[in-house]
């Protein structure tokens, strides 16, 4: 009971997340209307990504450092809890799009990026299906996540800037800061936040027991 | 550093010895242009500098991917062992990468004259468009060959390192297009500025990176 108190918070989060995202008064504005409610569900979605990534690099650096098969477990559990989250993320931005841009894929600099880091992920999974060997496995898949993160994070974070784009937050379009967050939205879309990262985590967490139950077996 | 030049000598002599490598790379740049130019089916000058532009950065990417490939790839494991006992690791990337910018050079020049002289020439401020080319090089260089050198150590490695690589290389290739199709266009150089700083930085990026990481790739 003691260690499993966070997951039952995550449980309750999540569900004051859902029913309160769904039927909680929102700010009436043009265009956005009703779709403003992605912001509970579309946005902690790339939060929790980029924070799974984040986790799974930093346990990559460490099994570099340390070569533990445990940090090899973590990396590539985390990552993929992060490719889910990226999948929804896409899922949930193209939903949002379409009624809001009119088109489920109208080639934002935002989507592309997204789409690209994607396949960054995907082709590390066929390189770790590539390789036989278990060490070699781990530490090549290491180098390889460390360094796709590296590459990854100028798409994410500069090249959007760059250009022109339709998403919120961008090209003088209102979205998430301080300024034009409604109040009324902030106590849903913390609480969304801190409850899907912690579902990622757990999902993360579990996997990584089914590995070691699986190493156990062979 | 001695190290470096030397490794780079020893690479441009090898490859001098045995032309038929980079000779290879020349005939698959040759062919892919030529089968461009035989598709598009048109007199010279009449791409819309779009398709112009898309279609050259598209063919070097190719060219790139294949020429970089070989130089972890095409290696034998004993070479590996004896480059061990000769040079440190961090010296060995670094050889690499500028040999393979020289290598990319060369290519895209070659690539370049022998595109504009089928499928004509819309650029409009040349310099700019050489300068890119250069940090086009520079740019494929540093990041393909530690994905080559990660591909080398997998099984399929061909089809590895094309998807290793694209994924890596696209911040850098939407610059550099960008840059690129400011040339043909003859805009301003200084619209050009702000991409060109990004291609550097992502340069310097995955060039530190691929320092630090390759000790821990090399060591098996």
């Amino acid at each position: 009971m003691r260690k499993s108190w966070w997951k039952i918070l995550t449980i309750l989060l999540l569900l004051y997340v859902v029913v309160g995202g769904l039927l909680f008064e929102v700010p009436r504005l043009v265009i956005l209307n009703e779709t403003i409610r992605a912001l509970y569900f579309h946005v902690p979605m790339w939060f929790g990504m980029i924070l799974m990534l984040g986790v799974s690099v930093a346990y990559s650096i460490l099994y570099l450092l340390r070569s533990g098969k445990v940090y090899d477990d973590f990396a590539i559990e985390f990552a993929n809890v992060g490719v889910i989250f990226g999948i929804l993320g896409i899922l949930t931005g193209m939903l949002w799009a379409q009624f809001t841009w009119g088109d489920w894929w109208s080639g934002d600099p935002k989507q592309n990026g997204a789409a690209i880091g994607l396949l960054i992920y995907f082709a590390y999974f066929i390189l770790r299906g590539s390789l036989d060997n278990d060490e070699q496995r781990a530490r090549i898949s290491a180098v390889y996540n460390i360094f796709a993160f590296f590459a990854l994070i100028p798409l994410l974070f500069i090249l959007p800037r760059l250009t022109d784009s339709l998403h919120p937050g961008n090209g003088g379009n209102p979205g998430f800061n301080a300024y034009d967050l409604d109040s009324r939205l902030r106590m849903v879309f913390y609480p969304a936040v801190i409850g899907w990262i912690m579902l990622g985590v757990w999902i993360a967490t579990l996997r990584v027991r089914i590995r070691k139950l699986e190493q156990i077996i062979d | 550093m001695s190290g470096v030049i030397n490794f780079i000598k020893k690479e441009v002599l090898l490859e001098w010895r045995q032309r038929y490598a980079i000779n290879g790379i020349l005939l698959y740049l040759v062919s892919t242009i030529f089968i461009c130019y035989l598709s598009f089916n048109v007199k010279a000058n009449q791409l819309n500098p779009v398709t112009w532009n898309a279609l050259f950065w598209i063919i070097l990417l190719f060219t790139a991917i294949n020429a970089v490939a070989k130089s972890f790839i095409q290696e034998k494991e004993g070479k590996f062992l004896y480059y061990y006992w000769l040079i440190k690791p961090q010296e060995l990337i670094v050889a690499r990468i500028c040999y393979n910018a020289v290598l990319m050079l060369v290519l895209a020049f070659m690539g370049f004259v022998m595109y504009s002289l089928v499928l004509g020439n819309p650029i409009h401020d040349p310099f700019l468009f050489i300068v890119n080319l250069l940090m086009a090089a520079v740019s494929f260089s540093s990041a393909l060959t530690m994905i080559s050198a990660i591909a080398s150590k997998a099984n399929n490695n061909q089809t590895l390192m094309a998807i290793l690589g694209f994924p890596v290389i696209l911040p850098m290739l939407l610059m550099i297009i960008k840059i690129s199709k400011n040339a043909l266009d003859g805009i301003e150089r200084s619209a050009s500025y702000n991409e060109m700083l990004t291609l550097l930085a992502i340069n310097l990026i995955v060039g530190a990176v691929s320092y630090l990481l390759f000790p821990y790739l090399w060591r098996s």
